[in-house]
């Protein structure tokens, strides 16, 4: 067992954190969610080709910098701490691992892309009646000569905006909510019939409603087998979360050290605050939580390439950590800045709508406790 | 960074389970398992084994008999204790006095110490709680005072009284914190002594815990007379050795193993017991809901003693973070009795202390997994109070992590 980051990794983590401190404040943030575009295709650019980072978890063959998870989770982290929005999660992380895991045909050719900056990808895999079991899909791909016609809605994909291609999931087969029947498919945005809404996110990022009319795609836009891509599904997205949980860390470590500089400068009844014990304890389950977060994203981003029930235990765990850890964090990170706290002028407050829709991004706390329970108990009697 | 253990950690695990399951006696195991309390020669009979084998104190410096195991080894090993329901090397001698004797003693002290402790040969208790020093132990108030006995030799008369000396019924020797400046700041004045428990002037009074037992203990001190030579360190610097003393030997100290076999034990135990409805308890939403929560709970503070090993490990000692492992691994150990007390049902309520009388062949009551879990239950809410208590524990990560 070994707990410590390579020269190379530490090295990674430098340099993301010192681009992120000298070109992505809190401020130039602000401006960035609040322009048209929402982000910055300067800072994609810099991320492609000043710190290569587009490539950080991909083999050198494909011209990446031969990671993985781990150099996921560096990056997810650091870029927790600075909340950026740019689609990192959706292009690399998932994006990247469709295309890694599933022998796609013209892997190589999109990995280049991403490693370029040249392709950005969003995942949309949500519909509206679905909560987050994967495999309710309403959205069909008929069969139509070579090609699919893919017809549907996706609800809320996030990072759409800004992509020039979306992985799609859509029936080939199966009822709604069977396991089977599944397949994913890589789209065109600009492909004929894609309609969209597009529409800011609480938490500063960009989304969609994308609708697909009568969308043709070529025989191969598939990814995976046709009609069993849910395994592959599942497997990406757990990588996903537990990029996701490194994010949260990132954003957590934040709040909680803006929190102990609030309460030392704070003074109330002629003392700083954060001599009140009753903060300090608080101040403290706030470090543990954040202490917790940290060994349980390692525990997953370490267990991703184990068998499929044990990654998906490790992963279920570590996002019921986060989960619950993003809100006691948040929250408390909130009370300790008092009506400060509650302004849209801090940055506290932003950190805390980021770590808010981090606890229900793919799957509440609630969710995972399940799906850990069916995994770790067997199915309910 | 990576999880996977090498050939040689393998073949280390495999060594450490073949000894252990050829040389720790049977009737030890049943005991542990079934929870009962252990006698003194049961915790002596274990230790002698181990140390036999060279395995009773693997964190010592080498020449005393430390095994200088890297931090998966440790890990393995205590899995492997766990795993066999191993008896606990209690702490006080090797964990405790020995790590202050090796670390501040003199060449004579850790002659005449050090080899005693790791065979086993004489059985330690800690003197440092008194009736109005618990979170507050540098206001303690035992006092020694110094003087020139008969044989022209130096020695201190000590006089106070301890309290929550665990097993001092069984001990042969006590390290103690006495008050050798009355005048100087509180943490100033305080000196670290070696006290044979045979002493005239000491007197040991059993204190019987909530659960029944007898486990903790009053000391009196009086005019008790104790050689200098027997002080550690200088005098009026005992705090520095109770200092290192309560930072040293935290990894284990969140019973990480042990709470994962207390975890599988309530498994057992519930799968065992009816549900409301009639199936077995360990598919009721609930208890399982609990159970789930538990189970993520240990791994996020076994992932947390990994990190801190790893740090230590690579040199860094172990710092005040192991708060963190003394509080999380407190309040998992107590929801383990917990949910093995609510398990129990209606069955945790008999009380089978002195009961059935001995020689007493009637079939016994309920199920033998609950026998002890109220007991247990009730003695282990000690957790989060000992060793500073939980409370405390947040007061040293607020001064020393958060620097508040």
């Amino acid at each position: 067992m070994d707990f410590n980051f390579s020269e190379e990794q530490s090295m990674l983590r430098d340099t993301v954190a010192s681009f992120l401190q000298d070109r992505y404040n809190f401020d130039s943030r602000q401006k960035l969610i609040n322009s048209e575009s929402g982000w910055s295709a300067a800072n994609w650019g810099a991320f492609a080709n000043e710190l290569g980072i587009l490539g950080a978890p991909f083999a050198e063959d494909h011209g990446g910098l031969g990671g993985g998870a781990i150099e996921n989770m560096i990056v997810m982290e650091e870029f927790g701490k600075a909340l950026v929005v740019e689609p990192y999660l959706g292009t690399v992380v998932i994006g990247g691992g469709f295309l890694k895991h599933s022998g796609y045909a013209g892997a190589a050719d999109v990995i280049g892309q991403i490693i370029e900056g040249k392709a950005v990808i969003a995942f949309a895999y949500a519909e509206p009646q679905a909560r987050y079991t994967w495999s309710d899909i309403k959205t069909t791909a008929k069969k139509d000569g070579a090609g699919y016609v893919l017809n549907g809605h996706k609800a809320v994909v996030v990072g759409a905006p800004w992509a020039t291609h979306l992985i799609v999931t859509a029936r080939t087969g199966g009822a709604q909510r069977d396991a089977g029947g599944v397949s994913v498919f890589l789209v065109d945005k600009a492909s004929k019939g894609i309609v969209t809404r597009d529409y800011p996110t609480v938490d500063g990022q960009r989304a969609s409603e994308v609708y697909f009319e009568n969308v043709s795609v070529p025989a191969d836009a598939l990814i995976g087998g046709e009609g069993a891509g849910l395994p592959l599904v599942e497997k990406v997205l757990d990588e996903a979360i537990s990029a996701t949980c490194a994010e949260a860390v990132g954003a957590m470590r934040r709040m909680h050290e803006t929190t102990l500089d609030y309460a030392r400068q704070r003074k109330q009844f002629g003392t700083a605050i954060a001599n009140f014990q009753v903060l300090q304890h608080r101040m403290v389950d706030m470090f543990m939580n954040v202490e917790q977060s940290v060994s349980m994203t390692y525990m997953a981003t370490l267990k991703l390439d184990e068998s499929d029930v044990e990654r998906a235990k490790a992963v279920s765990a570590a996002k019921v950590q986060i989960g619950k850890a993003c809100k006691f964090v948040g929250q408390n990170a909130i009370q300790i800045h008092g009506g400060m706290g509650m302004t849209n002028e801090l940055a506290v407050g932003h950190y805390f709508k980021r770590a808010t829709m981090i606890e229900g991004l793919f799957g509440s706390v609630d969710h995972h406790l399940r799906r850990y329970e069916t995994l770790s108990f067997g199915k309910a009697a | 960074m990576n999880l996977d253990f090498s050939p040689e950690d393998l073949a280390f695990r495999d060594e450490v389970r073949a000894f252990v399951s050829a040389n720790y006696p049977a009737e030890l195991r049943a005991k542990v398992d079934e929870g009962d309390e252990m006698a003194k020669e049961d915790f002596l009979t274990w230790h002698r084994i181990l140390a036999k084998k060279g395995w009773v104190a693997p964190s010592w410096p080498k020449e005393w008999g430390g095994c200088e195991w890297t931090s998966t080894q440790k890990y393995l090993f205590s899995e492997e204790m766990a795993r066999a329901d191993a008896i606990a090397v209690l702490p006080f001698g090797v964990a405790m006095v020995a790590p202050v004797i090796y670390t501040f003693g003199t060449k004579e002290q850790k002659e005449r110490y050090l080899p005693k402790i790791y065979n086993g040969e004489e059985w330690w208790c800690q003197g440092y709680s008194e009736p109005g020093a618990g979170s507050d132990l540098a206001s303690l108030k035992t006092k020694a005072e110094r003087f020139t006995g008969d044989d022209g030799k130096d020695y201190y008369l000590v006089n106070g009284q301890k309290t929550w000396t665990t097993l001092a019924q069984h001990a042969d020797w006590g390290f103690f914190l006495v008050r050798t400046d009355p005048t100087a700041k509180i943490q100033e004045g305080i000196s670290f002594l070696l006290i044979d428990m045979k002493t005239p002037g000491i007197t040991v009074r059993p204190i019987i815990t909530i659960d029944g037992g007898h486990e903790v203990n009053e000391v009196w001190l009086e005019y008790v007379k104790v050689p200098v030579e027997n002080r550690v360190f200088e005098e009026n610097k005992g705090w520095t050795c109770a200092k290192f003393l309560l930072a040293h030997e935290r990894s284990g100290i969140a019973g990480v193993a042990r709470s994962k076999r207390g975890v599988e034990r309530i498994r057992e135990m519930a799968s065992a017991e009816y549900s409301d409805d009639g199936a077995n308890l360990l598919k009721d939403a609930d208890f399982k809901r609990k159970v789930a929560e538990l189970e993520i709970d240990l791994t996020a503070l076994e992932y947390t003693e990994l990190r801190v090993l790893a740090s230590e490990s690579a040199g860094k000692g172990p710092g005040p973070e192991s708060s963190l492992l003394k509080i999380k691994g407190t309040e998992i150990q107590q929801r383990i009795t917990e949910l093995a007390l609510e398990a129990a049902g209606h069955y945790g309520a008999p009380y089978f202390r002195g009961f059935p009388a001995d020689g007493d062949n009637m079939h016994p009551i309920g199920p033998d997994s609950a026998h002890r879990t109220s007991p247990n239950y009730f003695n282990t809410r000690k957790t989060s109070i000992y060793g500073g208590s939980n409370e405390i524990q947040r007061n040293i990560i607020a001064k020393m992590v958060l620097g508040l």
